[in-house]
């Protein structure tokens, strides 16, 4: 078959087999590739929709890139189960077989390291939001009436516009002492920058949405200690997500 | 709060990590598009331009964000 080869992630050979009805990316069942003592896990998938100037459309089309993004998840997923999968990044497309194995024998040294690094271990998420709308709604129910004068006004202002800041910097350092009770429990962190509302309609401001390299037997202590963050204060809400691949940790060049 | 419910993972969380994460390799295809960046001002402009109400996404979230550790 001809076509362009998407890779997802590498690993080392795995003796189980994937789930056998993993669609893939475009429909394509996921393939081992072999090579150097290494796997890459491969999709055949069309020049139509994956050479560099229709992924590039693809890429702004929300329905496609969810449908990509859902099955190459899929794919890592399944690996999960069965080795520690180094993933790659979305859209790392190859010409042909002989280019993925090229690609294997420059990076080998790298990916093994890699693999070592991440060995039994996964990626859990972590975001904390500020419930801003809160104390919006507590002054109201507070409110004075109609301000009579230049002067009340001002005051009021003022006192409203201190609430907001005493919130967010209450939500700042709740969300930095979280961070810094994680990260001294887990072996990595990262910080991805804070999600926007109209992408992940969540409500309130997303204020810390980091992610923590775990060992995979230490994870339920850490889930435990996340839960226990949840009554702290109120108007913060804390969302835990994962296992993950450790997307996160696969760069090489993040070294602790 | 609900740490622990599982659900469908969001897209949001997913495109952190396919889009920001993982290991970057320069395929045979040359994908100048898959830094995140980019991508992200063009799902901007989607969104944008799908609603016009919303507010845009890449305004910064948190003031004072870099303080954080």
């Amino acid at each position: 078959m001809t076509g362009l080869r998407y890779v997802y992630a590498v690993c080392r050979p795995f003796g189980t087999p994937l789930q056998a009805q993993l669609a893939g990316v475009a429909g394509d069942p996921p393939r081992l590739l072999h090579h150097h003592g290494l796997v890459a896990v491969v999709s055949h998938v069309p020049e139509r929709d994956f050479a560099e100037e229709p992924l590039r459309r693809h890429l702004e089309d929300l329905e496609w890139l969810t449908g990509t993004v859902r099955a190459h998840q899929s794919v890592i997923d399944a690996l999960t189960v069965v080795t520690t999968p180094l993933p790659l990044r979305l859209g790392t497309v190859f010409r042909d077989d002989s280019g993925v194995r090229v690609m294997i024998e420059e990076r080998e040294e790298g990916f093994r390291r890699t693999l070592d690094r991440l060995q039994d271990r996964v990626e859990w998420g972590v975001k904390v939001y500020a419930e801003t709308a809160a104390p919006d709604r507590a002054e109201a129910a507070e409110a004075p009436a109609k301000p009579v004068s230049g002067r009340d006004y001002l005051r009021q202002r003022r006192q409203r516009v201190r609430s907001h800041e005493e919130l967010w910097q209450q939500a700042e350092a709740f969300a930095t002492r979280l961070h810094e009770t994680l990260s001294g429990y887990a072996e990595d962190a990262r910080l991805h920058a804070p999600q926007n509302p109209a992408l992940s309609g969540a409500s309130g401001q997303n204020i810390l949405n980091a992610a923590y390299l775990v060992p995979r037997a230490d994870s339920e202590e850490f889930v435990e200690m996340v839960d226990r963050t949840k009554d702290d204060i109120p108007g913060m809400r804390v969302e835990l997500t994962g296992p993950w691949a450790a997307y996160s940790f696969a760069g090489e060049e993040q070294q602790p | 709060m609900t740490v622990i419910e599982r659900r469908e993972v969001a897209l949001v969380d997913l495109l952190d990590r396919l889009l920001a994460g993982g290991v970057v390799i320069t395929g045979d295809i040359t994908l100048r598009i898959a830094d995140v960046d980019l991508v992200r001002i063009d799902l901007n402009a989607l969104i944008s331009s799908v609603n016009a109400q919303v507010p845009s996404p890449f305004d910064p979230l948190v003031p004072s964000r870099k303080e954080l550790p």
